[in-house]
């Protein structure tokens, strides 16, 4: 009988367990298998009303246009956990988190925010591995459509207000979102990338006008190479795994001023080569300005080899600029050395248009959130990342667009955001980041590959990197 | 009662304990699985637990406030690991007693088996059953077979990433090997010996991830003008050199995450290779030195025949190493700047291009290609005596 006592103690451990785990008895927490089983709206958490001693009483909160929001902020779901993945690193993530306490605050949601790089990767990893986060951040709806193809991400129609989706933001955004008739992601952030960073007291002394055109642009580039004051251009694209996309995004602006905004759908959507001359001639223009002596501080070995994030750096040294221009978007000032103002020690300009038929147009892109897991806490966060509200945090940081156009305008009265609204009222056309909507095999593949090497030969074999482009984009 | 009545009742209560065991067996799993897998397992244990000897306050405090994530996460660690340990316990002792039922001869058959079975059915589970899987994959998937080869033999860039991976195996083994026999060498006559071969094992103690942000470092690049924050380049710059891109010139970039390579492996050749030379007898030494023979004769002629094995052994071992090789990649150039490599272009194909055809194609060359060496390997250690 002796030797049977393991079996005996694993029985009995067997039926402790068990008894455990069969729900039987009452706990705040529902199994998160009840909760999602039952439909929209009828969700009450099971069995915790008798024993919590919840504020049942407070339940005359305003009523906004989210369900699960309002039920949020009536404090329902406080305790639960929410896991936020994005790529926002550094000052941006601070930003972001500044955006989410307001929510946190109002509704008890433990919301884990988490700002990673590698970002795709890791978030591929994590989706793979079972292991996805509650809601991730997004900039390709490209990754998007194949994650929503895999059946990795929650539908939103059903139970997300859509009406008021399609009331706050522009059809676009939507659109965008939108993958085999389902809308999967909300937009939250907006990008404005056709501008120009300069260092504007340097500017002033040295008489330099700001450029209104592709031509004065260039002549510009070469008094600041004649006057001996260093590189008027600062580039460099390296960011990790996604290094390239800072070449990506200079060809498509070019694009839109060198041919019809319809070249430039054709193009994204495959109905016209990836090498088309229109393409070629956009790349030859980007060259110009790239590959052209002394242009680039650092030359090709520097815009291959430094981080994105300090491109900018050498404008601000103390003796004085070492490059003059940088194209990015209205997010780079995160990244300036500390002690640099936007708007003080650098602004921007528009950058110019190179032919007058295709009017001022603008590049964009933008970040959605998608959905994985749904649980009614998630819902709510969510459904608040679509609010107004949400953009508060991160505008008052400044450098932020909300694609929410019910944000009221005066919320934008200071720099930089007042003066990237002025270059919007100005567009003639606004076109979304192509190689973000091209298949990831090309515009997180192929393209930003290509740009690389293109950079690394110093701009040769133009036609050769483009036509392996074109051969790499998938066949179906 | 009759000695053979007696023994059926005990050979009959013994099945059934046995039977009864691995039955508790499987329900004890069920529920850990339950308790693993089920939201606020602990809580619930720990309330269940409560009530059962009346501390109904305690309950109701946990049931409201909820748990100590800590405690939470504590706990299911000590389930999971009862299971795990307990589970392994449990099973060879049924099944053993299992066995104690058959006739003498047969149970001397079957238990082998039953010891090994499990080990069998986890590697088969873990093992072949993925590789079989990547094998269908890359006979079927994007576009089949033909083109998933054409991709593996002809694509440009695959082609670079061989060529690399060539540079890679020659160049890292033996610079390892080399290096490490040098070091085991000269470290054999030093006073200090261990202290010394601390210095150049240590490095193995370091991740290959590890170690490649560390040279990424090192090898750091900013334009000529800028203050040089990578080592190499500081030194240049000191010495009024231009600086140099390391990791964007291809071959050059190559061969720089090559040397951090050898500077891993290196503490790991010298130490095998120093356990060698010291057991080259004395003896044989002494006679070849009483005969005339010079240092480097000696070394030549009578060391390095004696270490022959062990050379072998090292070689293709950190052979496999460098086969394998993607971290250092990954980490520093991601492949970019023609400096990939099989492995990060297999990742790069799986996890952000979605190609599993491709990858698994891939994956399958390199697999390939590790046999042979394996086996020699494998071949060698028996022969040394060292496995079985």
């Amino acid at each position: 009988m002796r030797r049977l006592t393991p079996l005996v103690l694993v029985v009995a451990f067997a039926v402790v367990v068990g008894a455990c785990a069969d729900g039987s008895s009452t706990t705040t927490r529902a199994p998160s298998d009840t909760t999602t089983a039952t439909t929209a709206g009828e969700t009450t958490t099971s069995g915790a009303t008798e024993t919590t001693a919840a504020p049942t009483t407070t339940e005359a909160v305003a009523t906004g246009p989210y369900e699960f929001l309002d039920r949020a902020k009536a404090g329902e779901f406080a305790g639960t956990e929410v896991e936020i993945l994005a790529q926002w690193i550094d000052a941006e993530a601070a930003n972001f988190q500044a955006s989410l306490q307001p929510f946190i605050d109002a509704t008890g949601i433990d919301v884990n925010f988490e700002g990673i790089t590698d970002y795709e990767t890791v978030l591929r990893t994590r989706v793979d591995g079972g292991n996805a986060p509650d809601l991730a951040q997004i900039a390709q709806p490209g990754l998007m459509q194949s994650l929503a193809s895999e059946g990795n991400l929650v539908d939103l129609s059903g139970w997300f207000n859509l009406d008021q989706l399609s009331q706050d933001y522009i059809a676009s955004f939507v659109d965008l979102a939108t993958y085999e008739g389902s809308v999967y992601g909300v937009y939250f952030k907006g990008d404005l990338k056709s501008i120009v960073w300069y260092p504007v007291e340097a500017f002033a002394s040295a008489g330099y006008q700001i450029p209104n055109t592709w031509d004065e642009l260039i002549a510009l580039s070469d008094q600041i190479v004649a006057d001996g004051n260093g590189s008027p251009w600062c580039v460099s694209m390296e960011h990790g795994d996604v290094s390239g996309w800072v070449a990506t995004d200079w060809i498509e602006d070019v694009l839109l001023r060198t041919a019809p905004p319809e070249t430039y759908d054709a193009w994204v959507n495959h109905e016209i080569a990836f090498d088309d001359p229109a393409v070629l001639n956009a790349a030859g223009l980007v060259g110009e300005v790239w590959f052209a002596d002394g242009y680039v501080f650092g030359g090709t070995d520097a815009i291959n080899g430094t981080w994105v994030g300090d491109t900018q750096t050498p404008m601000f040294d103390a003796a004085g600029p070492k490059c003059w221009m940088h194209k990015q978007a209205a997010w780079i000032p995160e990244f300036w050395p500390e002690g640099t103002q936007a708007g003080v020690d650098s602004s921007f300009f528009y950058f110019p248009p190179i032919d007058a038929d295709y009017g001022s147009p603008v590049l964009g892109g933008g970040d959605m959130f998608v959905m994985f897991d749904d649980r009614p806490e998630v819902r709510a966060t969510l459904e608040y990342l679509a609010t107004a509200e949400a953009a508060k945090g991160w505008i008052d940081a400044g450098g932020f667009v909300s694609p929410n156009q019910s944000v009221p305008l005066d919320w934008y009265s200071t720099y930089p955001n007042d003066a990237l609204a002025e270059i919007l009222a100005g567009a003639s056309t606004f076109r979304f980041d192509a190689s973000d909507t091209m298949p990831a095999a090309v515009g997180q593949g192929s393209f930003w590959a290509g740009m690389i090497d293109w950079v690394a030969a110093n701009g040769g074999g133009t036609e050769e990197v483009f036509a392996e482009i074109e051969a790499s984009w998938p066949a179906s | 009662m009759s000695r053979a009545v007696e023994g059926r009742t005990r050979r009959a209560r013994d099945l059934t304990t046995a039977l009864a065991g691995l039955v508790a067996l499987g329900l004890a799993f069920a529920g850990g699985y339950l308790f693993l897998k089920a939201d606020a397992g602990p809580e619930r244990l720990m309330t269940w637990l409560y009530r059962r000897i009346g501390l109904e306050g305690q309950a109701d405090a946990i049931a409201s406030r909820g748990f100590d994530p800590l405690a939470a996460k504590l706990m299911v660690a000590v389930v999971a690991m009862l299971l795990g340990v307990g589970g392994i316990w449990g099973v060879y002792l049924a099944t053993n007693r299992l066995v104690d039922q058959f006739p003498d001869r047969t149970a001397r058959a079957l238990r082998p088996w039953v010891f090994v079975g499990p080990a069998v059915v986890m590697l088969g589970f873990y093992l072949v059953f993925p590789a079989v899987g990547t094998l269908v994959r890359a006979l079927k998937d994007d576009g089949g077979v033909i083109e998933n080869l054409k991709f593996v033999f002809t694509e440009p860039d695959v082609l670079s990433a061989w060529r690399n991976n060539v540079l890679w195996i020659v160049v890292g083994t033996a610079g390892s090997v080399l290096i490490g026999l040098a070091f085991a060498t000269l470290v054999d006559r030093v006073k200090r010996e261990a202290l010394a071969k601390t210095f150049v094992f240590l490095p193995l103690a370091i991740s290959m991830v590890g170690a490649a942000v560390i040279w990424r470092f090192v090898y750091y690049w900013r334009p000529a003008g800028e203050e040089q924050i990578g080592l190499l380049n500081g030194v240049f710059a000191a010495l009024g050199r231009e600086p140099t891109p390391f990791l964007q010139t291809p071959v050059l970039n190559t061969l720089s995450l090559i040397v951090v390579m050898i500077w891993l492996q290196t503490g790991f050749a010298m130490v095998v290779l120093s356990a060698a030379i010291k057991a080259v007898p004395t003896e044989l030494l002494e006679a070849a030195r009483i005969d005339g023979a010079s240092e480097p004769q000696t070394f030549m002629r009578v060391v390095l025949p004696s270490i022959r094995g062990a050379v072998l052994t090292v070689a293709t071992t950190i052979l496999i190493a460098i086969l394998k090789v993607f971290d250092i990649v990954f980490v520093t150039t991601g492949g970019r700047f023609d400096s990939d490599v099989i492995a990060n272009r297999m990742f790069q194909e799986m996890i952000r291009f979605r190609n599993f055809g491709r990858a698994s194609m891939l994956a399958v060359a390199l697999l390939l290609v590790v046999v042979p060496v394996m086996v020699i390997n494998v071949r060698n250690l028996r022969k040394q005596g060292i496995g079985a």
